[in-house]
C-alpha cells in the first residue's frame, strides 16, 4: 500500500492510518465546502432568520414574567400600559417567530435540495466520465449505493440534523442567556446541571457511534442477501433454495434486529436521563428561587419565567446528541463519494481536442502495446493498418486479446505505449464528440434502457426522425418483431427485458448502431444470441451497410468471415495470421484448421 | 390517480398491521400506559407550584419551599422512570414486529411466481423490505405511542387549565379548532407530495442503475451528456416535489407555532387583568402558564406526528401491496407423489400467454403436444422469441400453463409438491445465476447427497476444472460478494449444478451459448454420457447442440410442428432447415421470413447488464 492513498482505494479498509483517515476527512470537507460555496448567501440568510426566530421564541417566558410582575400591580393602579405592552409584545414575538420558523424551514429545504442536486449531478456526471477500467473494478453495485444510500444519509443530515443542530444550539444558548439575564443565581444552578449533562452526552456519543456502525454493517449484509435472492429468483426456485435462504435471511434479520435493539436501549437510557437531569434542575431552581421569593428578593413572575426556561433548555438536547450520529454516517458517506469524485479517468478527454467532422475511417495502430496497471502485458507491441472501408474479421480463441484490440479502437482503453489513430489523428487528441460519432462499438450485452423501443434505437442518434428509426430497424430485420409488440415502436421495454428476448435485444442494439451511422463499426460478439435466420438477416444487412465503412468484427462463429475482406488470427495477444479469407483458407495455418473444423460442425 | 377516491382511510389502512403487532400488543399498551403516567406527572408539577405560590410564597413563608421541592424531585424522578419504562417496554417487541414483517415479506417474495418478479424491479422490493419497515417500526414505537400519550396529555392538560380558570382554559380550548383545521389541510397537501416524491425517488434510482449497467452503451455512443440531461431533469422534478413537501411542513410549523403562542398572549392579557381584579391568584397564573408550557410540545408535535403517521400509512400500503399479491403457483391441497420417477415428460395441449399480452394476439404457446420418453434427449428448436425459454419454464412451474397440462410420469405437475417436482426436474439457464457462496455450495445446491464425488463428476461434465485454479479451489467464494467469473465460467458452473442435482429430467435452456467452440465440444461429449440415462429437454440455437439430442422438436407459431431425428427433419422440414442450417446453405437463404412465430416471449430472465462488468474482460484473460 502506498502512503498517499487516493480515490476509492481504502474504502473497504478499516485499518487506515491516522494520516490516511485525516486525508479522507480533509477531502470530504473540501467537497462539502465546494458544495456549500455557491449557497453562501442563502446560508447566511438562513442563519439570520433562525437567530431571530429563536429570539422570538425565547422572548415568551420573559414577557410572561413582565406581564405578571409589572402588569398586575400597574393594572391595580389603573395603568394598562405594561399589560398592553406585554400582551402586544407576546403576540408580536409569536407572530414573528412563526413566520420566521416557516421561512426558515423553506430556506433550509432549499439549501439541502440544492446541495443534493449538485451532488447527484456531480456523481452521475463523473461516473459517466470515468473510464471502463474503473467501472470494471469498482462494480456497479457500489456506484449505485454511492448514488442512493449514501446520498440518503447525507439528505437525512441536511434535512433533519443540521437544521436541528443550528436551531437547537441557538435555542439552548439564547435560553441560557435569557436565564442569566433574568436571574443570575438560577443560571448558576443550570451551570451545575451542565456537568452531569456533559457526562451523559459524552457517554451516549461514544457508545452510539459504535452501535450505529454495527447497524449499518448488519443492514448492508441483509440487503445483499435480499437483492441476490430477488435477482436470482429463477435459480432459487429451480433449485429449491427457498428454505435455506429463509434461514439465512432470518439470521441476518435477527442480527440487524439485535443491533437496532442495542441502539434503542441506549436511547432508552439516554432520554430518561435527560428528563431526570432536567427535572432535578427545575427542582434546584425552585429551591433557590422559592427561598428568595419568600424573602421578597425575587418576583414571582421571574421565578415562573426561570422555571419555564430551565425546562425548555433541555428540549433540544436529544436532537443535539442525535446530530452526531447523523453526522457520522453522512461523513462516512461523503468520504466515499468524495473518493469516487477524486478518481481521474484513465482515458481522459483531451485538453485541446482536434476536430474531425467527417471521418474516412482509416485506423492505424502504431507501435501499440497494452497491459494492465499491474504490469501484465495483454497485447505486446504491434503495428496494424486498417484502410478506410475495409471489413476485418478478428479470429482466435478466447483470451487471445480480440476484445482488447477492439476496445483500443473504440477508446474504452488507451494503449500503454504507442498510439491508435483515426485518419491520422491520435484518438487521445480527437474531440470526444467526433470520436463517438465516428467509431461505434456493439457488444454482446445489448443493454436496453427503460423507455420505448423507439427511444432505445434513437440512442444511436437522438435527433433521428421516426422514419429513420424505422428504417434502421428494417435494415437489421427487427421491424417485424417490433411491429408485433403491443404498442409497436412505442412499447415500453421494461428494465428486466421481460418481453424482449436476448436475440431481439441484440437486434435492437444493431439498429441503434446503424442509426448512429459511424464510419468505423466494431462488433464484439454482437450476434452471439441471435438465432441463425436472424444472424443471416443481419449478415445480409451488414454486407450492404459495411460496403463503404470500416468494420472490425469479432465472432465465435466463423460464418462472419464470409463477409470480411481480411481476416486477422490472434493468439495470446499477437496477430499470427493476416490475409484475405481465401488466402488463409487455402493455406495451412491456424485459420485453415479452424475453418475446416467449423465446416465439419455445420450441417 | 383515480384510486384516491376508494383509498381506505388512514386508520383503516394502518389497522392492517394488527396481526403483526398483536404479539407485541400487551407491552405496547403497557408502554403507552407508562407514557401516560409520564405525561400526567409532567402536568402535575405546575399544580405543585400553584399550591406553593399561593399558600406560602405570597406570605413570605419559606418553610414550604423545601417540601415542595422534594415533591417536585419525586415527581421528576417518577417522570424519568416512567419514560424509562415506556422506552424499555416498547423497544424489544417493536424490533420483533419489524423482524417478523421483514421475514414474512421475504418468505412471500420467494413464493411469488417468476411472473411477479418480472414486473417488479428488485430495488422496489428492497425499499419496501428495508426503508418502509424501518419507518413502520419507528412509527409504532414513537408515532403511535406519542399520538396516544400526547392526545391524552392535551385533553387532561386542557381540563386542568379549565380547572385553574374557566375563562383562561376556555380560550385555550377554542384555539384547538384552528389547529385542527390546519392539521387537516396539511394532511392533504403533504400526503400527495410525499407519495409523488417516493415515486420520483424510485425513478431517479432506476436512472442511476441504468446509467451504470448500460455504461458501455452510453460510452460507445458518447451519450453520457444525453443521459446526464435526462437525469438532471428527473432530479429537478424530485427537487420540486421535495420543496412542495417543505412548503407544507413550513405551513404547519408556522401555524402550530403561532396558534398556541397567540393563545398564550391572549391568556396573558386576560390572566393579568383577572389577577388585578383579584379573580385569580398569582399561583394560578403561574400554574396556568407552566401547564400551558408542558402542553406546548404535545401540541407542536401534532404536525410532526401527522406527517409521520401518513408516511407510515404509505409504507404500510406499500408493504401490503406485495403481501397481497396472490401466490398463484403453490403446493396442491392434496399432493400426489411419484415413488419411482421414470422421467416421462408430456406436454398435453399446453397453452401459455403472458398476462399483459395484447388482446387480439394468439397465445404464445398455442397447444403444445410433445412427449419425452424416459431417458430421451429432446432438442427444442425455434426462432428467437418463439417461446422456447417459456416452454422450458413450464415443467418446473416457474410459469404456470394457462391451458392444458404438463405431466411427469402421468402425474400433472400441478398435483405434485413444488419441492418434489423441482427435485425431479433440474434446470440450467442461459444466463447463469450464481450465489455469493463457495463453488462447492453453488454446485451442490440441488444435490441430495452433497458429496464431493457428485461435485467432482458434475464439474468434470461441465468442463469446469478451472475451479481448481481459483485461490481456494472449490471453497472459493464466488458471486456478487466474491470472486467474479466470466460468463462462460458461470455458465459451466450452472450446468454443473444442474448435473449434480442428478434429476430425473434435465431442462437446459441454451446452456452453452457463452462457450467457445472447443470448450463446447468437450462439454457436449461429457454431457452425452449423462444424458444417456436422463430425460432431457435442451433448447438449441446451434446445430452442434442439436447433435446431443435423440430427437428434435420444432416450435413454430406456438405449436410443435414437427418432431423427428435431426437428419430426417433436415431433409423434410423446410422451416427447420431455415432455422438451423448454416449460413452457407445457399438454397435456404431466400426463404421468406413469414415463418416467424409470435415474437413476444422472454428468452431469458435477468438483464445482461447485471453481471459484473469485469466479466466481459476476464473473458479475455481468465478463460485462456
Amino acid at each position: 500500500m502506498s502512503t498517499t492513498m487516493s480515490g476509492v482505494a481504502g474504502e473497504d479498509r478499516d485499518d487506515l492510518s491516522r494520516q490516511e483517515s485525516r486525508s479522507m476527512r480533509l477531502r470530504s470537507r473540501r467537497l462539502l465546502l465546494e458544495l456549500l460555496r455557491p449557497l453562501r448567501r442563502s446560508i447566511i440568510l438562513t442563519l439570520v432568520v433562525v437567530v431571530f426566530a429563536t429570539l422570538a421564541q425565547v422572548a415568551g417566558p420573559a414577557l410572561i414574567a413582565f406581564g405578571i410582575d409589572r402588569g398586575v400591580p400597574a393594572l391595580i393602579d389603573g395603568d394598562v400600559l405594561p399589560l398592553a405592552l406585554a400582551g402586544a409584545g407576546f403576540l408580536a414575538s409569536s407572530a414573528v417567530g412563526a413566520v420566521l420558523i416557516g421561512w426558515y424551514r423553506i430556506l433550509q429545504a432549499r439549501i439541502s435540495q440544492a446541495v443534493l442536486f449538485d451532488l447527484r449531478r456531480r456523481v452521475f456526471q463523473h461516473t459517466q466520465r470515468l473510464s471502463l477500467d474503473f467501472h470494471e473494478s469498482y462494480t456497479s453495485g457500489r456506484i449505485i449505493s454511492r448514488q442512493t444510500s449514501d446520498l440518503d444519509s447525507i439528505r437525512e443530515l441536511l434535512d433533519e440534523g443540521i437544521g436541528n443542530l443550528v436551531s437547537g444550539a441557538f435555542y439552548t444558548v439564547f435560553t441560557a442567556v435569557a436565564l442569566v439575564l433574568l436571574d443570575a443565581p438560577s443560571g448558576l444552578v443550570l451551570a451545575v446541571a451542565l456537568i452531569p449533562l456533559w457526562f451523559l452526552v459524552r457517554w451516549f456519543q461514544k457508545r452510539s457511534q459504535r452501535l450505529f456502525r454495527a447497524t449499518r454493517v448488519a443492514s448492508a449484509r441483509m440487503i445483499v442477501q435480499f437483492v441476490e435472492t430477488m435477482t436470482g429468483i429463477r435459480a432459487v426456485k429451480a433449485f429449491r433454495k427457498e428454505g435455506r435462504n429463509q434461514q439465512k435471511f432470518g439470521e441476518l434479520v435477527e442480527d440487524y434486529r439485535g443491533a437496532n435493539a442495542k441502539v434503542f436501549r441506549l436511547f432508552g437510557t439516554f432520554d430518561p436521563g435527560l428528563v431526570l437531569i432536567g427535572n432535578l434542575t427545575v427542582a434546584g431552581v425552585l429551591l433557590t428561587g422559592g427561598m428568595r421569593v419568600a424573602a421578597g428578593e425575587l418576583a414571582i413572575g421571574v421565578l415562573l419565567a426561570v422555571l419555564l426556561y430551565v425546562r425548555r433548555f433541555f428540549d433540544p438536547m436529544e436532537e443535539l446528541a442525535m446530530f452526531y450520529n447523523g453526522y457520522q454516517s453522512a461523513s462516512a458517506a461523503l468520504e466515499k463519494i468524495s473518493g469516487v469524485l477524486e478518481e481521474r479517468p484513465s482515458v481522459a478527454d483531451p485538453a485541446r481536442p482536434v476536430d474531425l467532422r467527417a471521418a474516412r475511417g482509416a485506423v492505424e495502430f502504431d507501435e501499440v502495446e497494452f497491459g494492465y496497471r499491474d504490469g501484465a502485458v495483454i497485447l505486446p507491441r504491434f503495428d496494424l493498418d486498417i484502410p478506410a472501408g475495409q471489413t476485418i474479421a478478428l479470429v482466435g480463441s478466447t483470451g487471445a486479446g480480440k476484445s482488447t484490440l477492439a476496445k483500443l479502437i473504440s477508446r474504452f482503453y488507451d494503449p500503454t505505449a504507442g498510439s491508435v489513430r483515426l485518419d491520422g489523428i491520435d484518438l487521445r487528441q480527437l474531440h470526444p464528440k467526433d470520436l463517438r460519432r465516428a467509431i461505434v462499438m456493439v457488444t454482446q450485452e445489448a443493454y436496453l434502457f427503460s423507455g420505448s423501443v423507439a427511444e432505445n434505437i434513437a440512442l444511436g442518434r437522438p435527433d433521428a426522425t421516426r422514419q429513420q428509426i424505422v428504417d434502421a430497424a428494417k435494415a437489421v430485420g427487427a421491424h417485424e418483431f417490433i411491429s408485433d409488440l403491443p404498442h409497436g415502436y412505442d412499447t415500453d421495454v421494461n428494465k428486466r427485458g421481460g418481453r424482449v428476448s436476448a436475440g431481439q435485444r441484440q437486434l435492437l442494439s444493431f439498429a441503434r448502431a446503424f442509426l448512429a451511422d459511424p464510419s468505423v463499426l466494431i462488433l464484439d460478439e454482437a450476434t452471439a444470441s441471435l438465432d441463425i435466420p436472424s444472424e443471416r438477416a443481419v449478415q445480409d444487412a451488414l454486407q450492404t451497410l459495411l460496403a463503404d465503412r470500416t468494420a472490425v468484427i469479432i465472432a465465435h462463429r466463423l460464418s462472419t468471415v464470409a463477409i470480411a475482406d481480411r481476416v486477422l488470427v490472434m493468439d495470446r495477444g499477437r496477430i499470427i495470421e493476416d490475409g484475405t479469407p481465401e488466402q488463409l483458407i487455402a493455406g495451412s495455418g491456424r485459420f485453415a484448421t479452424l475453418h475446416a473444423a467449423w465446416r465439419d460442425s455445420l450441417v | 390517480m383515480s384510486v384516491d377516491a376508494d383509498r381506505p382511510s388512514t386508520p383503516r389502512a394502518l389497522r392492517r398491521l394488527l396481526p403483526f403487532v398483536r404479539p407485541a400488543l400487551p407491552r405496547l399498551l403497557a408502554g403507552m400506559a407508562a407514557g401516560l403516567i409520564a405525561g400526567l406527572v409532567a402536568l402535575a408539577i405546575p399544580q405543585v407550584l400553584q399550591v406553593l405560590v399561593d399558600s406560602a410564597l405570597q406570605q413570605g413563608d419559606a418553610s414550604a419551599v423545601l417540601p415542595a421541592t422534594l415533591v417536585i424531585v419525586g415527581l421528576g424522578v417518577l417522570e424519568a422512570a416512567a419514560i424509562l419504562v415506556r422506552r424499555w417496554l416498547v423497544l424489544t417487541p417493536n424490533t420483533k414486529v419489524e423482524a417478523s414483517m421483514r421475514n414474512a415479506l421475504y418468505e412471500h417474495l420467494q413464493e411469488l411466481p417468476v411472473a411477479f418478479h418480472d414486473r417488479w424491479p428488485s430495488g422496489q422490493l428492497l425499499s419496501r423490505a428495508v426503508h418502509d419497515l424501518n419507518l413502520i417500526r419507528r412509527w409504532l414505537a414513537f408515532g403511535l405511542v406519542l399520538l396516544v400519550v400526547n392526545g391524552v396529555t392535551v385533553v387532561v392538560g386542557a381540563a386542568l387549565l379549565l380547572a385553574i380558570d374557566p375563562l383562561l382554559g376556555g380560550v385555550f380550548l377554542v384555539s384547538a379548532l384552528p389547529i385542527w383545521i390546519v392539521a387537516m389541510r396539511f394532511e392533504k397537501r403533504y400526503s400527495r407530495a410525499a407519495r409523488r416524491s417516493q415515486d420520483q425517488a424510485g425513478d431517479l434510482a432506476t436512472a442511476v442503475e441504468e446509467s451504470v449497467h448500460g455504461i458501455r452503451v452510453l460510452k460507445a455512443f458518447g451519450r453520457g451528456p444525453h443521459a446526464l440531461k435526462k437525469f438532471e431533469r428527473q432530479a429537478e422534478e424530485l427537487r420540486g416535489t421535495e420543496m412542495e413537501k417543505a412548503r407544507a411542513i413550513a405551513f404547519i410549523w408556522r401555524w402550530l407555532t403561532l396558534i398556541p403562542d397567540a393563545t398564550l398572549a391572549v391568556c396573558l392579557v386576560i390572566g393579568v387583568a383577572l389577577a388585578a381584579q383579584g379573580q385569580v391568584t398569582a399561583g394560578s397564573l403561574v400554574a396556568f402558564f407552566a401547564t400551558a408550557t408542558v402542553l406546548r410540545f404535545p401540541l407542536e408535535s401534532i404536525g410532526f406526528l401527522l406527517s409521520f403517521t401518513l408516511d407510515a400509512r404509505n409504507a404500510t400500503d406499500r408493504f401490503f401491496e406485495v403481501i397481497d399479491e396472490p401466490v398463484l403457483i403453490g403446493d396442491p391441497a392434496s399432493p400426489a407423489t411419484i415413488e419411482k420417477p421414470a422421467g416421462r415428460l408430456e406436454f398435453r395441449d399446453v397453452h401459455f400467454r403472458y398476462p399483459d399480452a395484447p388482446d387480439g394476439a394468439p397465445d404464445l404457446l398455442d397447444g403444445i403436444d410433445l412427449v419425452l420418453e424416459p431417458g430421451e434427449t429432446m432438442a427444442l428448436v425455434g426462432l428467437t422469441g418463439s417461446g422456447k425459454s417459456t416452454l422450458t419454464a413450464l415443467p418446473t412451474r416457474l410459469y404456470e400453463v394457462t391451458g392444458g397440462s404438463v405431466l411427469l410420469d402421468g402425474v400433472d405437475v400441478r398435483d405434485l409438491r413444488l419441492g418434489e417436482l423441482r427435485r425431479h426436474i433440474a434446470m440450467a439457464f442461459e444466463d447463469a445465476t450464481l450465489f455469493s457462496d463457495t463453488v462447492r455450495e453453488n454446485v451442490l445446491l440441488g444435490s441430495r447427497d452433497g458429496s464431493d464425488e457428485t461435485m467432482r463428476e458434475a464439474l468434470a461434465v461441465a468442463q469446469a476444472q478451472f475451479v481448481d485454479d481459483l485461490p481456494d479451489g472449490v471453497d472459493t467464494v464466488i458471486g456478487e460478494e466474491g470472486l467474479s467469473l466470466s460468463g462462460g465460467q458461470r455458465q459451466r458452473l450452472a450446468l454443473a449444478r444442474a448435473v449434480a442435482a442428478k434429476p430425473t429430467v434435465l431442462v437446459l435452456d441454451d446452456p452453452l451459448s457463452a462457450l467457445d467452440v472447443e470448450t463446447e465440444e468437450l462439454v457436449e461429449a461429457a454431457l452425452r454420457r449423462v444424458l444417456s440415462s436422463t430425460t432431457a429437454l435442451v433448447v438449441a440455437h446451434r446445430p452442434s447442440t442439436v447433435m446431443l439430442a435423440d430427437r428434435v422438436a420444432v416450435l413454430e407459431e406456438g405449436r410443435i410442428t414437427a418432431v423427428g431425428r435431426h437428419s430426417d427433419l433436415l431433409a423434410e422440414n423446410e422451416h427447420y432447415r431455415f432455422v438451423i442450417s448454416s449460413l452457407d446453405d445457399e438454397d435456404t437463404r431466400d426463404e421468406p421470413r413469414d415463418g416467424d412465430g409470435p415474437l413476444d416471449g422472454p428468452e431469458d430472465g435477468q438483464p445482461r447488464g447485471d453481471e459484473d462488468p469485469r466479466i466481459a474482460d476476464e473473458r479475455t484473460e481468465v478463460r485462456a
